[in-house]
């Protein structure tokens, strides 16, 4: 059960407080997400679980405790920004929008089909809710730089948040724009690194190592806060905790485990992108019943 | 004399005229604004600039974020570097996104001169026009400049402009009107028309002339926007002239040449030529000279315009 402290951070009328209780229970929630996600997945015959399942409990804590947003005007200027950088994690977007009411469960269904509105990576133009066109890697931050700096210009108060992975940190791209948010001095843009330790093929420290990945986002000028990222206290703390963060982004480093929630699919390499069979589906979905 | 002027200087110039009356407006560059000539505005808008930095993904990136938040950026840098250091950014974040970026390149092609063949973008144009969406336009003179760039801030959607780095001479005057998607007859004429974007514009006048002093009468169409092409404009020059050259400073694969070949192959056969770079890097050199070397001049396109008319059945 939550405890009682768990309370959006912004209560507008009209955002998504009053379309959520404070009283949700989250960890039923990430147990829908994984089902939705195994689900999906699994009836597409393709799709990358792994990525999607570690990041469930960082974006059910975004979108039913932090952010603020209207299922029903996706375009709402003053909402704030989910940024998924790592685009193939886009089933555990969909099962959150779905969740909000952004489109129809029966929609998850539908999951990498020819003219289906949730594309295989995210796509900004066919899915209410998707903010940025992803699915090559290292682009999301840039993007959410520009969010950042937009909403600063217009004297606007939404936050962003970009999702990225720890294999996407191998891209150049994601460090110009971490060089860039320093020296801009963003300070309403928060990311949140999945550090789940596997990337396409193998563990992260056999491919390319990326530690002391602290000191490397420190030393671009972030604010570092380093969490368990299936929890959902720690993760909420340090939302709080970074948008109190003055003239410098701050960075959630948030060690998780890939494949998560699912026992054959943790730490697998084998899930990064692969869909599980229909014996794989039944045998997951009990374990998260 | 003929008055000359220098199309970055008319587009820094622009950008100033336009960050006044808009102030959506907002400029990127990734260290190049005193080329790109961006420098104008930071100076009187520097809240509104934004120095990434020799970093042209980021800058890309951001300015696809500013345009999904209401901003219209323009993003510069020169032309070997956007699209070349880019070009994943500008087809994931930009064009497949649809977002409203207009990316407005200096210094293209083998005018770029003694810098030699590392900032000779030869190849841009080809890679711009392969992305769905993307409206491409290479302006053949400083007044064509400053109204396409108003033409792109106005039009919805991501642009990219391809402007070169030397004066060039004014050949328009003051009540001309561009139109994205839309051809202009420079010269009448009805033994064969030339095709021609950006510097070589100049060019295919000149050609033209020699040619009339010869008997021949050749059109000249200034073709500013590559994408979307003015297609009845060439059906139109293939059918009534019978022989078509295209002229640009940019490889034959994939530019101007490339794109009227498929619409008159398709829609009006007629022989054609193109005078256009043949396959190779450019060198350094002075910019005359490279025109030169690389069979970029006025008596190129004539020589050229001599070889359809001679293949016309």
């Amino acid at each position: 059960m939550l405890s009682d402290s768990y309370h959006p951070l912004i209560e507008t009328p009209g955002d998504k407080a009053s379309v959520f209780s404070s009283g949700d229970d989250l960890k039923e929630v990430a147990k829908r997400l994984r089902r939705d996600i195994i689900t999906m997945i699994g009836k597409a015959g393709s799709g990358h679980p792994g990525g999607s399942l570690s990041a469930v409990e960082i974006i059910t804590t975004l979108y039913f405790r932090i952010m603020r947003f209207k299922p029903a005007d996706p375009d709402w200027k003053d909402r704030d920004r989910f940024i998924l950088s790592k685009g193939h994690a886009a089933p555990v977007l969909y099962a959150v929008l779905t969740e909000c009411g952004y489109f129809p469960r029966s929609e998850l269904s539908t999951l990498r089909q020819l003219d289906s509105h949730l594309q295989g990576h995210a796509d900004r133009t066919v899915t209410h809710g998707v903010e940025m066109s992803s699915g090559s890697l290292g682009q999301g931050l840039s993007f959410a730089v520009g969010c950042a700096l937009a909403g600063r210009l217009n004297s606007q108060d939404y936050r962003v948040y970009a999702l990225l992975s720890d294999g996407e940190c191998d891209e150049g791209q994601t460090w110009e724009a971490a060089m860039s948010a320093a020296n801009f001095k963003v300070d309403n843009l928060t990311a949140i690194v999945d550090k789940n330790r596997i990337q396409l093929s193998g563990f992260t420290k056999d491919i390319m190592d990326l530690d002391p990945m602290n000191r490397k986002w420190a030393a671009f000028g972030w604010r570092v806060f380093e969490v368990d990222g299936h929890s959902f206290e720690e993760l909420f703390d340090a939302f709080g905790k970074a948008r109190k963060v003055k003239g410098k982004p701050a960075v959630i480093i948030a060690h998780t485990v890939k494949g998560k929630g699912v026992s054959f699919m943790e730490n697998n390499v084998d899930f990064h992108g692969k869909a599980p069979s229909a014996e794989q589906v039944e045998q997951a979905l009990k374990e998260l019943a | 004399m003929t008055e000359e002027l220098a199309p970055r200087e008319v587009y820094g110039r622009t950008l100033v005229e336009m960050g006044r009356e808009n102030p959506d407006i907002v400029v990127l560059d990734a260290d190049l604004k005193p080329s790109t000539m961006t420098r104008y505005f930071e100076k009187e808008f520097p809240e509104r600039f934004f120095e990434v930095g020799i970093a042209e993904q980021n800058m890309i990136g951001i300015a696809s974020g500013l345009a999904a938040s209401g901003k219209i950026p323009f993003a510069s840098t020169f032309a070997v570097f956007a699209p070349g250091r880019c070009f994943d950014q500008i087809r994931v974040s930009v064009a497949q996104a649809k977002l409203n970026v207009k990316i407005v390149v200096t210094h293209a092609g083998v005018t770029v001169g003694e810098d030699g063949a590392s900032h000779q973008a030869l190849e841009d144009l080809a890679l711009m026009c392969s992305l769905p969406g993307f409206t491409v336009i290479v302006p053949a003179d400083g007044i064509e400049t400053a109204q396409a760039i108003r033409a792109v801030a106005a039009h919805n959607g991501p642009c990219y402009v391809r402007l070169c780095r030397p004066r060039l001479p004014v050949i328009f005057d003051s009540v001309y009107r561009f139109q994205i998607g839309k051809a202009v007859e420079m010269r009448s004429g009805t033994n064969a028309t030339v095709i021609a974007c950006g510097v070589l514009v100049a060019s295919a006048l000149e050609a033209a002339e020699q040619l009339a002093r010869d008997g021949v009468s050749c059109r000249v169409l200034n073709m500013p926007t590559l994408k979307p092409i003015d297609e009845a404009a060439i059906v139109k020059a293939a059918a009534e002239t019978g022989a078509i050259v295209t002229a640009e400073e940019h490889q034959e694969a994939g530019g101007l040449g490339s794109i009227v070949s498929r619409i008159t192959a398709s829609r009006q056969p007629v022989p054609m030529e193109f005078v256009a770079i043949k396959d190779v890097f450019g060198q350094s050199g002075k910019p005359a000279e490279l025109l030169e070397r690389y069979g970029l001049t006025a008596k190129d396109i004539a020589l050229a315009v001599r070889e359809t008319i001679k293949r016309k059945a």
